[in-house]
């Protein structure tokens, strides 16, 4: 019986193996390089479709200098959709669902994926959040947070196309405004 | 409706039911003064920046109620001139009041006194953000003047774009049914976050640069001063300076019952002659000040409900 549940484990093993290698085959040839450039993990998060200008953003968001697995970032990917992207991925670590929507505001379009065992076990939306804190920049220089050490607040007013509107001074910032502090 | 220990920081945080409150207060107040509601309570006034009018009838109405007043007029002779952050001045001064008036240049920062304080705030000025006591006194002068708020039809004429007094009023009456007349050149028209606020709040408004064109449709006309110190470069100012001005023969063509308004200082856009007329409710306006922030500060220390 325990012959057979250790064989049984290790055609398992075998057969992801196999399944693995086939993923990374079947991608286009530019897919497989690019895995090869920021490497696979095998438990952890995965971040795409971060716009490449918000990728070092996205690894502020998470605490990335302080994590304790692997940490891949890459930048200037080519996208289909979004012209150029980032990439970041974070092994041994799941999101909470604040770090998710802390995300969504510096990249709308990212997919949040969860990996176990190499594979794609879930993906998160990212979703606007109602409140914003301290992680956008008001654009008005008058405002009180610009000028004094005050943690930032804004209220999502609508969420496509974004409009945000600063808990203190009170004005209104298009997405084209909004800078991440 | 209890107002104690309430903040009095911008507009929006408002009801209209909490603004009707509020006015019926003013009304109270005004008919029947009490001398002694404000005795044993201590007003700290702190303006970093100049004002005459919000000043001074802040530190009137504090002291015919009986409070004491301390504060500053200039932030120079503070320790801000030290370095010290607003956050710490307030809450040094928080130690020595029971109620906090804040003018300031920059914009939020009486939002931050009264995150800083655990005493009531006023906002009495940020920057060209809010100014909600003269809101609260515009809004008392149109009831006084008309008898009622419901379905007036509200004139805008002047610098329609920078002017904190316009924008915040015309959102405490968007309460109240109104149509709205923009009158401002192109360059000075109401910024268009307050006109799709508007626009989705279902209120009806007319934008125009002709001051006679909708002049026999006003109740009330709001009258604002073209402000120089807005203008980066003098020319511009040059160009709009006088553009409107409020006289006899405007007068000739308006209704019967037509208030006009104006939060002060003016400067040339109302005739002097207007002011002997039944028109002009420019300096009552100025003066509901003082019941109105009397009312505001025995409200938020709990004296009156």
């Amino acid at each position: 019986m325990a012959k057979k549940k250790a064989k049984n484990k290790a055609h398992r093993k075998r057969k992801e193996k196999v399944r693995a290698k086939k993923v990374t085959q079947s991608a286009p040839k530019e897919e497989a390089k690019r895995e090869l450039k920021i490497g696979a993990i095998d438990e952890g998060t995965v971040i795409d479709h971060i716009p490449t200008d918000a990728t070092f953003k996205v690894a502020e968001i998470l605490d990335l200098e302080n994590q304790k697995g692997i940490v891949s970032i890459a930048t200037n990917l080519q996208s289909k959709s979004i012209g150029k992207k980032g990439i970041v991925k974070v092994g041994g670590k799941s999101l909470t669902q604040d770090e998710v929507n802390k995300i969504a505001i510096v990249a709308p379009d990212a997919t949040v994926n969860i990996i176990k065992n190499y594979y794609v076990k879930e993906k998160i939306k990212v979703k606007t959040p109602e409140i914003i804190d301290n992680v956008v920049k008001c654009s008005n220089p008058v405002c009180i947070t610009n000028n004094e050490q005050v943690a930032t607040k804004f209220y999502v007013a609508k969420k496509d196309p974004l409009k945000i509107k600063c808990h203190y001074c009170e004005r209104s910032m298009g997405k084209d405004d909004i800078k991440i502090i | 409706m209890d107002f104690k220990n309430r903040d009095i920081i911008s507009i929006n945080d408002f009801s209209k039911e909490e603004l009707l409150h509020i006015l019926k207060v003013v009304k109270q107040v005004e008919t029947k003064p009490k001398s002694n509601l404000l005795k044993g309570k201590i007003l700290a006034a702190l303006f970093f920046e100049p004002s005459t009018r919000t000043r001074l009838s802040f530190i009137s109405a504090m002291e015919q109620l009986n409070g004491e007043v301390i504060g500053f007029s200039n932030a120079n002779t503070t320790s801000i001139q030290k370095g010290e952050s607003l956050w710490d001045t307030i809450k040094m001064t928080e130690q020595y009041a029971d109620v906090i008036v804040i003018r300031h240049p920059l914009e939020g920062s009486a939002r931050l006194a009264a995150e800083a304080a655990l005493i009531p705030v006023i906002n009495g000025g940020d920057g060209s953000n809010q100014h909600p006591t003269q809101t609260i006194l515009d809004l008392y002068t149109i009831q006084k003047t008309k008898n009622r708020l419901e379905s007036l039809h509200i004139g805008f004429v002047g610098d329609l774009k920078y002017g904190r007094t316009v924008h915040s009023l015309v959102i405490a009456l968007a309460n109240f049914n109104p149509t709205f007349y923009f009158i401002a050149p192109d360059d000075l028209q109401m910024p268009e976050s307050y006109l799709d606020e508007l626009f989705q709040k279902k209120i009806k408004y007319f934008k125009t640069s002709d001051l006679s064109r909708f002049s026999k449709e006003l109740d009330v006309l709001y009258v604002t001063r073209i402000q120089k110190e807005r203008f980066p470069d003098p020319l511009e100012y040059e160009k709009f300076k006088g553009i409107y001005r409020i006289d006899n023969d405007f007068l000739k063509n308006v209704k019967k019952e037509l208030k006009i308004m104006h939060p002060l200082p003016r400067i040339d856009e109302i005739d002097k002659s207007v002011d002997s007329t039944e028109h002009a409710a420019y300096f009552g306006q100025a003066a509901n000040g003082i019941p109105v922030r009397k009312a505001l500060l025995a409200l938020v220390l709990g004296k009156i409900r």
